[in-house]
């Protein structure tokens, strides 16, 4: 690829290229190359996986972002796209050759159309600042991931990221109507329109949960849902896991879709307590958190059945919160249940699976089978309604082999959840953390399908290089055939895992 | 290993360096991300709690100190939004008070950075030379102001601070000096010892005669002694230890020699640093255990009065109030639903909640003098979301945030009623007109 005619290339990298490039482009603090602050950004949420990067940028304009990008591609420098660093999957891990480019301050959210029932926002905005722009016209965003409060809209575009109420509202992908994207050449494109389904290719669709891996969205035309007439939440103690799950089945197998059903079990209840002090019922092996919303009359009829439901079921204790500050309270609980378990334990995995929701006590007997025989505790946290576990497996990194063996019961418990029909991840992603467990789900047939998709979007393999795929093949090579070394392999350019 | 060695092998020295465990518990969600002035302003991982802990953890790790590292800690306004924020219970504040320490002793400043805080320091803690800067610009032209100083901008920067000051406390008619005991009114029920603070004193001599009517009016016998020096507050936020446990001990003393059930303090600055005290000179084996039963004592104004319940009849006040949540008072302290239910308890008063109540407004201390830009930003954003409340009274309870959210409202165009928490009491209980709170402005 040439260089620019534009950019002095008498023995200068590639990279101090970009980073000229960068300091033309954007304001002297959107370029970060100070090894203390670069060192700042070398993790995301999921902590134990550190690489600094070799240049941050932030941008402040998707022009300024797409120029970077540009020059990413002539000078081929992998890049990243990193929102807030809240991914569990190490997604927004840099690159130490290349770029993070940060969303954080592309944050306007450009206009609220109520008639419409759409926002359109910049990608650094906050996912809760959205619903707060929208409820005063009585209007919310629905996908309600527990990191809402600070995850970004783009980072949920990238991990098609869930929440509570997404059994009954769906996943982002539900809500994302367009989106203006920089190709990994650097070309700004928009994506969907306005319109409910756009005839072709749904290349949006494409994108949502894409990782980061086809380029970097830079404004998202984002659905709002109405405010309910009425939300009733309820929150139910049980003994065990077993009499919790039964209650999940009993009331989905009446027909009601609640807006939310999420478990808690009593370690994590314990964390979330200690906390928060969310006040849970004393004693209860499992919690679930039920919420009923819609027009009144509905949410009526349907919380007589839960209540009922959950009694038959063996529950011990039923409260309903009165007052919105008690409905805060009870989802506060389950909302900062990941980040307190730092509370109870000084290191921990979260794990994110997917078992068919029938298969859930069973699931939940070996996880806890698994946890006895091998002395790691686990605490379990879930969106109960549509099977997505959380597990998180508690250790303690300073006692020698401790991680280890976390992670070993960690992939058992993937490995539990493929057993089970299941998915390797629910909402947090493949990232660089279960890109490994890929071809346990996928054939190779269907990863070099995935992979040709990649290389219609990013040939060149700069956009988030590393990530999702276990095997990132050359895009110029045939799928389906591994035969000898590929010439660029040889030449020490790639690699062909 | 020696002193050196471990100078060597990264930005700290030996005493206190910020505790390892602590920043352990930091699970590295970014929660208190959004809740971070700086990070609000900013956008950048540098700037925000997360990003912070992280530097100090690169510190431990062997990086040396650096001008960025240093930085970006001083930009912390110290508000403790995030310790309030943080799931996973994250020492913050301790941690920050510790890197701090060791920014003073390891870093070298600029001559003009130094000159800067020299100067503060030679004033802000000491309440007769504060007062004296009442006509500041007076004051300072006058004395002579040399280049050098001249040269350090603390003229541009500190004037519309002290211009704020004056502006606010008009009545500065040398105020009666308080007595040394006001006695309970009716049945005693406790006995409290008051801290009459630097800023709240100088400049706001009618919020301590409230606060003292106050609490004589809810039953205790309030005892003041006269010369109480500063709490060390600001010094401790500055990384001045030693200054700040020098005027600690002196604190001590003093209230230890008036025999008193609680100590008070109605600034939350000063009391979130009073709480603090058994850490401060936790090293002091003869103030360890002082400080301890020191710190046990120490109330908020609004914690002792919500503890001790009403007895004194409210008078109707018919007012629309903002209520402000200090930071050091809510966050540092957890102070939040004491003052509102106070408030509450006042007939005719309508309580009203500011937009985005947990962020800055960009006091913190003398952050506005050292800082100026970001605390004009922040200044400008609280005093948007106060407006827009359309509240009669702006009431809060440090004086810091009064006199930076006034002059932000001011620019703004805006007029709005100020008090301090005991003065809306003060008021309800005298049974005195709510016009007067109504139209104290600046
Ligand atoms: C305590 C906690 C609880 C969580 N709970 C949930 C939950 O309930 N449900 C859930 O789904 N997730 C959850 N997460 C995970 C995480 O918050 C989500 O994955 C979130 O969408 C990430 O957003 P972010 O802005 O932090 O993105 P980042 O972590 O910065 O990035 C995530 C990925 O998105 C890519 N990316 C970021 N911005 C863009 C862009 N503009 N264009 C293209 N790619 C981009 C990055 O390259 C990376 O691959 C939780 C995380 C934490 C720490
Ligand atoms: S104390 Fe305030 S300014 Fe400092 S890091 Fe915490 S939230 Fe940010
Ligand atoms: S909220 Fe607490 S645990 Fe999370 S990043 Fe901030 S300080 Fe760390």
């Amino acid at each position: 690829m040439g260089l620019p005619a534009d950019v002095e290339t008498t023995g200068a990298t590639p990279l101090e290229i970009l980073i000229q490039r960068a300091r033309e482009l954007l304001p002297e603090e959107g370029v970060i190359t100070d090894r203390a602050r670069l060192r700042t950004y070398e993790c995301d949420g999921l902590a134990h996986y550190r690489v600094t990067p070799a240049l941050v940028v932030i941008p402040e304009t998707a022009e300024q972002l797409a120029g970077i990008v540009r020059c990413c591609a002539e000078q081929q420098i992998p890049y990243v796209a990193r929102g807030s660093g809240t991914g569990l999957s190490g997604g927004s891990l840099p690159h130490a050759e290349g770029v993070l480019v940060v969303t954080s301050r592309l944050r306007a959210i450009k206009e609220v159309r109520r008639d419409d029932q759409r926002a359109v926002v910049e990608p650094g905005v906050i996912n809760l600042d959205v619903t707060r722009a929208s409820t005063p016209d009585g209007y919310y965003y629905a996908p309600d991931p527990s990191s809402q409060q600070v995850c970004s809209i783009g980072g949920n575009v990238a991990e098609n990221s869930g929440g509570a109420h997404c059994l009954k509202y769906g996943f982002t992908t539900n809500h994302v109507l367009a989106a203006e994207f920089v190709t990994a050449e650097g070309e700004q494109v928009r994506l969907g329109g306005d319109a409910p389904d756009s005839p072709g290719y749904d290349l949006l669709g494409a994108v949502v949960g894409s990782e980061g891996t086809l380029g970097i969205v830079t404004e998202v035309t984002v659905r709002l849902v109405r405010l309910p007439e009425k939300v009733v939440t309820l929150l139910v103690g049980f003994d065990s896991t077993d009499r919790a799950g039964a209650a999940v089945s009993a009331i989905i197998a009446a027909g009601i879709v609640p807006a939310a059903i999420e478990m808690m079990d009593a370690l994590a209840i314990e964390a979330a307590e200690a906390a928060v002090a969310c006040n849970y019922p004393d004693g209860a092996g499992a919690v679930l958190v039920i919420e009923l919303d819609g027009p009144a009359t509905e949410v009526d009829a349907e919380y007589a059945d839960v209540v009922r439901l959950c009694e038959e079921t063996g529950a011990f204790e039923l409260r309903t919160a009165q007052t919105p500050e008690e409905r805060v309270l009870i989802w506060k609980g389950r909302k900062s249940a990941f980040a307190a378990v730092g509370r109870i334990s000084p290191d921990y995995i979260v794990q994110d699976g997917v078992i068919p929701r029938t298969a859930l006590p069973e699931v939940l007997r070996a996880i806890a089978d698994l946890s006895e025989r091998s002395g790691v505790r686990v605490a379990n946290v879930f969106h109960a309604g549509d099977g997505n576990l959380h597990p998180l497996v508690l250790f303690d990194d300073a006692v020698p082999g401790a991680g280890e063996a976390a992670e070993a019961v960690s992939r058992g418990i993937l490995d539990l959840c493929l057993q089970h029909g299941g998915s390797i991840t629910g909402e947090h992603g493949v990232g660089a953390d279960k890109a490994a467990h890929m071809p346990k789900m996928y054939a190779a047939e269907d990863l070099d399908t995935m992979q040709l998709i990649r290389c219609a979007f990013d040939p060149d393999r700069i956009s988030n290089p590393g990530k999702v795929f276990p095997t990132p093949r050359l895009c110029g090579e045939r799928p389906g055939r591994r035969q000898g070394a590929h010439p660029l392999q040889e030449a020490g350019v790639a690699e062909v895992f | 290993m020696t002193d050196m060695d471990i100078r060597q092998m990264g930005a700290f020295d030996e005493h206190h360096p910020p505790d390892s465990d602590l920043l352990g518990d930091c699970v590295h969600c970014g929660f208190c991300l959004p809740t971070c002035p700086t990070y609000v302003l900013w956008g950048e991982e540098m700037d925000s709690p997360r990003g912070r802990l992280y530097l100090m953890k690169e510190g431990l790790e062997g990086e040396p100190m650096s001008d960025s590292m240093v930085q970006h800690w001083d930009s912390c306004l110290g508000c403790m939004s995030c310790v309030t924020a943080c799931p996973s219970g994250v020492r913050y504040d301790t941690l920050i008070e510790q890197t701090r320490a060791q920014v003073e002793r390891n870093h070298r400043r600029t001559p003009k950075e130094k000159a800067l805080r020299a100067l503060i320091f030679s004033i802000f803690p000491h309440p007769k030379r504060l007062r004296a800067m009442r006509g500041p610009l007076k004051l300072l032209q006058r004395t002579g102001l040399d280049r050098r100083l001249r040269s350090t901008g603390l003229l541009d920067r500190m004037a519309p601070h002290l211009a704020a000051m004056e502006r606010l406390a008009p009545t500065i008619t040398d105020a009666d000096p308080l007595p040394e005991l006001m006695p309970a009114v009716g049945e005693r029920r406790a006995s409290v010892g008051m801290l009459t603070g630097c800023v709240q004193g100088a400049f706001f001599p009618g919020v301590n005669a409230a606060t003292a009517r106050v609490l004589a009016a809810e039953g205790c016998d309030v005892v003041i002694p006269p010369s109480q020096g500063c709490c060390g507050a600001l010094s401790v936020h500055n990384g001045r230890e030693e200054e700040a446990q020098t005027y600690a001990r002196r604190i001590i003393d003093t209230f230890e020699d008036a025999g008193v059930d609680h100590i008070v303090i109605n600034a939350a600055g000063c009391g979130s640093t009073l709480k603090d005290y058994a850490r401060l000179l936790a090293d002091d084996p003869a103030y360890a255990a002082k400080a301890e039963a020191f710190e046990a004592k120490v109330r908020d104004i609004a914690e002792i009065l919500d503890e001790l319940g009403p007895v004194a009849e409210r008078h109707p006040l018919d007012l629309t109030i903002a209520y402000h949540d200090a930071c050091h008072l809510a966050h540092a302290q957890g102070v939040r639903s004491q003052p509102r239910a106070l408030l509450r308890g006042i007939p005719g008063v309508e309580l009203r909640e500011i937009a985005e109540g947990e962020i800055c407004c960009g006091s913190a201390g003398i952050y506005n003098i050292l800082n100026p830009e970001p605390a004009r930003e922040l200044g400008e954003r609280k005093a948007r979301n106060i407006v827009a409340t359309g509240a009669e009274v702006l009431v809060t309870a440090n004086p810091g945030c009064l006199l930076q959210v006034a002059s932000s409202i001011a620019a703004q165009g805006h007029r709005l009623g100020m008090a301090h928490l005991v003065e809306v009491l003060d008021a309800s209980i005298s049974g005195s007109s709510p016009e007067e709170l109504r139209t104290r402005t600046i």
